[in-house]
């Protein structure tokens, strides 16, 4: 019998502060045999256990292919999330994964590949951008736009650093509110769209951040005449038991913990709350 | 199956039988003003002449609150302990009306499909329902709208009809039913000769269902939930004494260093259930809950599980302080 509800014990690495109230954690489960078996794909999740606190679920931001351990990317803003800013290295949480179903990788193969992220909505895309760009070669032009309310709040700061020095792809970022570090384009992430080159029927859109941005996203990429199945996103629900049982997360007649959270717009479009 | 006849005085027999062998009875009891179920003590507290019962039966198959796992730290070491599933006490549910009964098929399809919940499963497994048909009914009662009926023998592993004074007729229906036979084959007679259909309550059908999953397919957008809601007060009543209603939390309770993890039950009609902690909410306004509430019964369960999600108890109903009556909730939206 499948224990659904038991965690597993995983041993935080590394905790990196990425903003004031966003850090990520990185960890392995603390049963060896567990973690060398342990596999997971990009767009799946985690339900992460404080114990005595209780438990909440996040995106693995972590390259899947970089087996041994995995990460997630945390902002501090309810009881779990505090209580896990407030961990060491070495503390334990309780992990139930991996959850929910992933990202297509093999099927957009030859295509372009356009990711849109907002804010905290890079971590989930990051576990996506990572294996393709280990197979690079597999992909046309490959573009990630990024935007934040202030440069202080993106996410991954050396990371995107490197991405922008790779000739092999397109980082734009841009910012709601500029200070006097930041020399980049200020506005919405859909101001990006006019900087880029982009061909909708070539095309494979992914897109991840915050409900009324991704709105905006799917809309103008709907006005380029990017095709349904081409644009990729991912549902948020607070998801508790995060295997179709305590009805939470259910949107009509999907359950996002086990149906999703990735959906392309196609599918988005037939739910009656999105 | 068989069919066999059992006198009152029998019953209670079988059921002093059944507490003698250790096995937990759940059954309607007269509690203050008001009849429910609770284990079995005394049979002098047993009572069948009851329309229906405040709460529902599903208690005693998916708990208000049960035990998920067992946590605890001493020093670096940490313990995980799933939930015990050996100790489970083989029960008896007696005295559920049939529409009880036909909720334990939509429960089992959110707890087994799939992934399985063994406390769910496995507690199924150590439960007997003995059901009693309906000899009467209130204005409350649809069940023969949803499929159901007063004599129902869906969910029920050995169905009782009163057929006159202090006889029964007996339906053997299963494996379980029939291991109750063999427990005190002297307690049941012969077949009788008469058969149940005149003995059970008339309840009139007040609404085609499948009119209304039809119609709920294009209604999102109807101003029916608007007007509607505004008689709800969120208090998530009916889902508490609803027999199909299977949302719950999940919380933590004890320290960091000791504790359980627990699960209760929940209601999509509260408003912190999609609450995110970035204070987002999903379905923030009473309307949508209220929506989603009679959607998720009516047009998502039956195509996501192909089960109705309500029996037609009609404890929804009385249990409402704001008097949303669903009956005449479903003929407004018909009509709307």
């Amino acid at each position: 019998m499948q224990k659904l509800y038991l965690p597993q014990l995983a041993v935080i690495d590394q905790i990196v502060d990425e903003t004031a109230d966003t850090k990520t954690f990185t960890m392995h489960f603390d049963n060896p045999h567990y973690n060398a078996e342990f596999r997971y794909l990009s767009g799946q999740f985690v339900e992460a256990s404080v114990l005595g606190v209780g438990e909440a679920p996040f995106g693995f931001c972590s390259n899947p292919n970089r087996t041994g351990t995995f990460a997630v990317t945390v902002r501090a803003i309810g009881r779990v999330t505090r209580a896990m800013h407030a961990m060491h290295p070495g503390d334990l949480l309780g992990i139930r994964a991996p959850l929910g179903n992933h990202f297509p990788l093999q099927e957009v193969q030859g295509y372009d590949i356009l990711f849109v992220a907002g804010g905290i909505g890079l971590p989930p895309l990051r576990s996506l951008i990572e294996p393709m760009l280990d197979m690079r070669e597999k992909f046309g032009r490959f573009t990630i736009l990024y935007g934040a309310r202030t440069p202080a709040d993106r996410v991954y700061k050396t990371r995107l650093e490197e991405w922008a020095q790779r000739k092999d792809l397109t980082l734009l970022q841009t910012v709601d509110v500029p200070d006097e570090t930041w020399n980049g384009p200020v506005g919405v992430v859909t101001t990006l769209f006019e900087r880029t080159h982009i061909d909708p029927a070539a095309t494979v859109a992914f897109t991840c951040g915050p409900p009324v941005m991704i709105r905006f996203v799917i809309q103008d990429l709907l006005a380029m005449g990017f095709p349904e199945d081409h644009i990729i996103s991912t549902l948020e629900r607070y998801m508790k038991c995060g295997v179709g049982k305590c009805g939470h997360c259910a949107i009509g007649h999907k359950y996002i913990c086990v149906d999703g959270p990735v959906f392309s717009w196609r599918q988005i479009k037939k739910l009656p709350e999105r | 199956m068989q069919k066999r006849s059992i006198r009152r005085a029998q019953i209670n027999v079988l059921l002093e039988k059944l507490l003698s062998l250790h096995q937990v009875i759940y059954a309607p009891q007269k509690l203050g003003n008001q009849v429910d179920f609770a284990p079995l003590r005394d049979l002098q507290d047993l009572t069948l002449d009851h329309i229906q019962t405040v709460r529902s039966a599903k208690a005693a198959l998916f708990p208000p609150v049960e035990e998920l796992l067992r946590y605890q730290r001493a020093g670096v070491e940490t313990e995980l302990q799933d939930r015990d599933l050996t100790n489970l006490a083989e029960q008896v549910l007696f005295g559920t009306r049939p529409c009880d009964a036909a909720a334990i098929a939509p429960l089992s399809a959110v707890f087994t499909t799939d992934d399985q919940d063994a406390i769910f499963a496995r507690r199924l497994e150590r439960t007997t329902v003995i059901s009693v048909s309906c000899e009467r009914s209130d204005g409350d009662c649809f069940c023969t709208s949803v499929g159901v009926g007063p004599g129902d023998s869906r969910g029920s592993d050995l169905l009782l009809t009163r057929l006159q004074d202090d006889e029964y007729l007996a339906e053997i229906l299963t494996a379980k039913g029939e291991a109750l036979l063999q427990l005190a084959p002297e307690l049941f007679g012969p077949e009788p000769a008469e058969s149940k259909e005149a003995h059970l309550a008339k309840v009139q059908k007040r609404f085609d269902w499948e009119a209304l999953h039809d119609k709920l397919a294009g209604a999102f957008d109807h101003p029916f939930w608007l007007r509607t809601a505004l008689a709800c007060l969120g208090c998530g009543a009916c889902a508490y004494v609803c027999p199909v209603c299977s949302c719950f939390d999940i919380q933590d309770e004890g320290s960091q260093k000791k504790g359980r993890r627990l699960r209760s039950w929940d209601s999509c009609g509260l408003a912190l259930f999609t609450l995110h902690a970035s204070g987002h909410n999903p379905r923030s306004i009473q309307s949508q809950r209220w929506r989603q509430r009679m959607m998720h019964k009516f047009s998502y369960m039956p195509d996501q599980l192909q089960q109705l999600g309500c029996v037609g108890c009609g404890r929804c109903s009385r249990a409402c302080p704001a008097d949303m009556n669903l009956i005449e909730q479903v003929e407004n939206f018909l009509f709307a």
